[in-house]
């Protein structure tokens, strides 16, 4: 019998529908690939084989199951967001776009490993020990979604659910070779998502293609009653056709010039604009000014929400407490103990930002600098269809090596940051190699643009033909 | 630029316990970001309208309808501690807030 | 300051209504009315991982209507902020609550003027246990979740009250005028009213305002008086002492009316206010406008109008009966079920007797007294058929056993004695009685006439009217 998990999601799906695919032989496979884990790109997998009727190989997502960052809630499974603090913690409900996507026939394989709280790019911040490159495992997947990444990279996962707040699904897409989405802020439902920093925090689809991202994605958009940030996607998303880009213009920041990002990762950033050009697009350079200045407001928002939404782990309700004689003591050795330094490092930045006679210069200046990016992009949209960049500045780095300098490793948000401060959608298609480690295209379209976006991504991501592959496990 | 006193005020606003090489740590670390993150001082942004929420949408409220409530066994299941049918936890100082 | 120099008090009002919608403000959880611990709640009101906030359409109307009420400015839009602080009670770390840009600003009731009105919800209810064998801490609390979540309208005055007598009758005001809206029990015993005062007091005559201290938790009218009376004197010994009032949060404990302090000021939180990213900005449309306005009630102020303009009633009853809304209620029910009774000696009787005998606490509908009855009571009185003084024993009756003032009256030998048929002789015995009395009386002096009734009442048993003794003994000297 064939691999069971070379197939693509919707290779599966249709092979499903016809009745030549038994979804639960394919969930059983996964489910092995998953348990054995060699990447630690997991924090649980399923130890059953959910009951299938015939019916389930009929719904739109084929019974093709899903692997899911441990952020989500899901009833009864462990979801801790890679945190000490939530660990063994069983929620008594079921995130909306996880229920959504069960509903339309993706059921729950297994939760992923990723940065404590989504804070970081590595997925070294795990509370849980790091995620494994597949590509090369003393390397970092990227993050935060980095078990996501790497479980659909390695193909022990068909497909997989991330989130991103400032990169935290693109960048590991890039950093192993596979596609990941950044939806348009709201578009998919957050109620049952632990948050991080909720003005930015989106799901995404991390997958093996373009395809199988814009399936995934058009089930998991619509307005959900629980969230009030989540609205009503203006488009129905379609499978993108077509291997052409007559008439579409590619904008490249004025300000992107080759300075700080890798020779490697730049060759082929410059090789897939030749490459796009050969399909009729129209490269034009874009004015971003203020996009120097995302990662500044980012590190000021992101952390302030952040501040105030991890208050809530306290030891009173659910996860850890470290008993005291008194409350206070309760409270801060609980969290002394149950948070990681990175998470530390941000609550501290993110209340020093909001506290009292810091706010206008940090946390107030940070929201107008957001302002003006939103501004910059809108302005850039009206003379260009989509922007792009090279997802991150770097190939995937050696574990431990960016662990000492907190900033160097925010740095690498570079490119995808201020499209979330903006939010709008973004998707990353491996387009190369740079010495043996995965490059990654980003493509940015205005709010809503999902359709544009995934259209322009799929003529590309046959154009490029990538299909490296780190060795399945 | 963030000194150790204020590396304790913030960590006592946060909750968070720190040991005296962490407080040490944390305001180097502390200092580095917030000297990159001091860029934002040079700009110019007066008159513009910060942006709290990225989506333009108002008015997403909800019927006054009741939805179903937990059991409460399930209010309690992730509990550290329960005693008389509520959250147990030491009693904070004299009436204000902890 | 010398001991000489007068001081004035000045006050302003914090209060929290809760409201009376069915689910709390952000979440779809019924309201709480005793239910047993933890027994309503849901992932958002507990503040689980993950769980949003969907704000309540039904708190926002109520707080329109509040605003309109008052005479406030409603914000065109309107946002929510987080107040972060930690506490046992408050679940998420953080409160969800408004700060500069609240659904109303202004307004004005009575004397006083309101700063804002903003919405918000509750927190939870902790209650202390004591030891706990289950913990390490000596002292233990447990945490029920069921209130947590309520919506909350917070009505801020400006420090415009002078005296701890008007700031409990304004705050009577203010729950007749919520109670009429129908938004809330305002109840102060149940805690669905709150009020904490900002008291402080500088020289007479001094524009500035001297440091304000916080006076929480008093959770009726009575102990709101004593509490601020309290807090004024125990300010007015430091200054006259020489000393500086410290800006602080006060308990007010009124069996002992010792006044202790809850936290400094300096030690208060920073609450690091930012704009709540999970809740959408709240738009006020021409809608919400129109249905907040058809939903308001005779308003108190509107009624007093119409009270003295209808029945011809005083200011001052009017304006009793408006805002004390069961007497106006009472009143009205009273008026109706007896067309011939006059409004003002009505009115009088409602508020003064009526109210003496049951309490001003009391809603004289929960009385034994029915509207009807007294009514009659009072018509009897206009009609000569039973005195005052009469007529206030068969209300001590009515009081205590309900039923009807005609039937009362020839039960207990009430009536009035009355005409010259009847009184006409015994003041004819009460003149010859008092030979030096009429002697006086005859030549222009009438002083001692109150000898005469005195006489005339004690043998009609205080059945006879006053004012007719006094007539015929002038008619019977031919004066």
């Amino acid at each position: 019998m064939s691999d069971l998990t070379a197939l693509t999601a919707k290779q599966a799906v249709d092979a499903a529908a016809t009745g030549d695919l038994d979804p639960r032989e394919l969930f059983q496979a996964y489910r092995a690939k998953a348990a054995a884990d060699p990447l630690n790109a997991y924090t649980w997998v399923a130890d059953e084989t959910p009951e299938y009727d015939s019916a389930q190989g009929a719904l739109p997502l084929g019974g093709v199951p899903l692997a899911v960052k441990d952020l989500f809630c899901t009833e009864g499974v462990p979801s801790q967001s890679g945190s000490r603090i939530l660990e063994g913690y069983l929620p008594p409900y079921t995130a909306s776009v996880v229920a959504q996507l069960h509903a339309a026939g993706a059921p729950l394989l297994a939760k992923t490993n990723q940065d404590e709280f989504a804070m970081g790019s590595s997925n070294e911040n795990s509370g849980f020990g790091p995620a494994l490159n597949p590509w090369d495992t003393t390397r970092v997947p990227g993050g935060s979604s980095g078990g996501s990444a790497a479980a659909v990279a390695a193909g022990s996962a068909p497909w997989a659910l991330g989130t991103d707040t400032g990169g935290s699904v693109r960048q590991p897409a890039a950093l192993t070779g596979i596609v990941g989405l950044k939806p348009t802020y709201g578009s998919v439902s957050r109620y049952g998502m632990i948050a991080f920093a909720s003005s930015l925090d989106q799901a995404g689809p991390l997958t093996r293609d373009v395809t199988d991202a814009a399936l995934l994605y058009s089930y998991m958009t619509g307005r959900d009653p629980m969230d009030s940030t989540s609205l009503q996607h203006p488009e129905a998303i379609a499978l993108p056709t077509g291997d052409r880009l007559d008439g579409i213009t590619l904008g490249v920041p004025e300000e992107l010039t080759g300075e700080g990002i890798e020779p490697g990762v730049y060759a082929q950033f410059e090789a897939s604009l030749k490459l796009a050009e050969s399909l009729g697009a129209k490269i034009e350079r874009v004015a971003l000014p203020h996009n120097s200045y995302g990662i500044s407001a980012y590190y000021v928002i992101a952390p302030a929400e952040a501040s105030s939404n991890l208050a809530r782990f306290d030891g009173v309700r659910y996860g850890q407490r470290v008993e005291a004689d008194d409350l206070v003591s309760m409270y801060t050795r609980t969290r002394h103990d149950g948070f990681g330094d990175e998470v530390k490092r941000r609550i501290m930045l993110g209340t020093y930002a909001l506290s009292s006679g810091y706010y206008d210069a940090y946390y107030g200046k940070a929201q107008r600098v957001r302002t003006k990016i939103a501004d910059d992009y809108r302005n850039a949209f009206a003379s260009v269809d989509l922007i792009v960049t090279p997802t991150a500045p770097s190939v995937a780095w050696e574990l431990g090596a960016k662990s000492d300098d907190p900033l160097s490793m925010y740095l690498e948000d570079l490119f995808t940051v201020p499209i979330s401060l903006a939010g709008l959608p973004a998707i990353s298609i491996p387009n190369g190699l740079s010495e043996g480690l995965p490059t990654g295209l980003q493509i940015a379209g205005p709010a809503f643009s999902e359709n544009r976006v995934l259209s322009a991504a799929y003529a590309l991501e046959q154009a490029i033909g990538f299909d490296a592959t780190p060795g399945r496990i | 630029m963030i000194d150790r006193e204020q590396v304790l005020h913030v960590a006592r606003l946060s909750r968070l316990e720190l040991s005296d090489d962490e407080v040490g740590r944390m305001a180097t670390e502390l200092s580095s970001v917030l000297g990159h993150i001091e860029k934002i001082g040079e700009l110019d942004l007066d008159g513009v309208a910060p942006t709290s929420h990225v989506v333009e949408v108002e008015n997403a409220l909800r019927p006054d309808v009741a939805t179903p409530c937990l059991p409460r066994e399930v209010a309690l299941a992730q509990a550290p501690a329960v005693q008389d049918d509520g959250f147990l936890v030491p009693s904070p100082q004299a009436g204000g807030e902890s | 300051m010398s001991e000489t120099t007068q001081y004035e008090t000045v006050i302003g009002l914090e209060i929290h209504v809760q409201l009376k919608t069915v689910t709390k403000m952000f979440c779809g959880c019924g309201l709480s009315f005793g239910e047993p611990p933890n027994t309503r709640t849901c992932p958002v009101c507990l503040g689980l991982p993950g769980a949003l906030p969907v704000a309540n359409a039904e708190a926002v109307h109520y707080g329109l209507m509040i605003g309109m009420a008052l005479g406030s400015k409603l914000a065109d839009r309107s946002i929510f902020h987080r107040k972060n602080y930690y506490y046992p009670d408050l679940p998420k770390g953080y409160q969800i609550s408004q700060f500069d840009e609240p659904l109303c600003l202004g307004g004005q009731l009575g004397d006083v003027r309101i700063h804002r009105v903003h919405l918000e919800e509750d927190a939870a209810k902790l209650v202390h246990v004591g030891a706990s064998g289950r913990l390490h801490a000596s002292d233990a609390s447990i945490v029920d979740f069921n209130r947590g979540g309520t919506p909350l309208a917070e009505i801020v005055t400006e420090p415009d009250l002078r005296d701890a007598t008007a700031a409990a009758e304004w705050l009577r005001m203010l729950r007749t005028t919520l109670r009429a809206l129908g938004v809330s029990d305002v109840n102060m015993e149940e805690g669905s009213l709150r009020c904490d005062a900002n008291i402080s007091i500088r020289p007479v005559g001094q524009a500035e305002f001297g440091t304000k201290t916080e006076l929480k938790n008093m959770n009726s009218f009575r102990f709101i008086e004593r509490g601020i009376r309290a807090e004024v004197a125990r300010q007015t010994a430091i200054v006259q002492g020489g000393g500086r009032v410290e800006q602080e949060t006060l308990h007010f404990d009124p069996r002992t009316e010792q006044i202790t302090s809850l936290r400094s000021k300096e030690e208060a939180h920073d609450y690091r206010y930012f704009p709540e990213p999970d809740l959408t900005p709240v738009g006020i449309t021409t809608e919400m406008l129109d249905r907040a306005r058809a939903a308001l009630p005779e308003l108190p102020l509107a009624r007093a109008e119409r009270l003295e303009r209808e029945h011809g009633l005083s200011e001052e009853s009017a304006h009793l009966l408006a805002f004390r809304s069961e007497l106006g209620d009472y009143f009205e029910a009273a008026y109706a079920g007896n067309g011939g009774v006059e409004p003002q000696p009505l009115a009088n009787w409602i508020a003064n007797e009526l109210v003496a005998r049951i309490g001003a606490d009391v809603d004289p509908k929960d009385s034994k007294v029915a509207p009807g009855a007294l009514a009659k009571l009072v018509s009897m009185v206009g009609a000569k058929e039973v005195t005052g003084a009469g007529a206030r024993q068969v209300l001590d009756k009515l009081v205590a056993d309900g039923g009807d003032p005609a039937a009362i009256v020839e039960a207990e030998g009430l009536g009035a004695v009355g005409g010259a048929d009847s009184l006409g002789p015994i003041v004819e015995a009460a003149l010859a009685a008092n030979p030096d009395v009429a002697e006086k009386l005859r030549g222009g002096d009438m002083k001692p006439v109150g000898v005469i009734v005195g006489y005339v009442m004690k043998e009609t048993k205080g059945r006879a009217d006053g004012k007719e003794v006094t007539r015929l003994v002038r008619e019977q000297l031919g004066l």
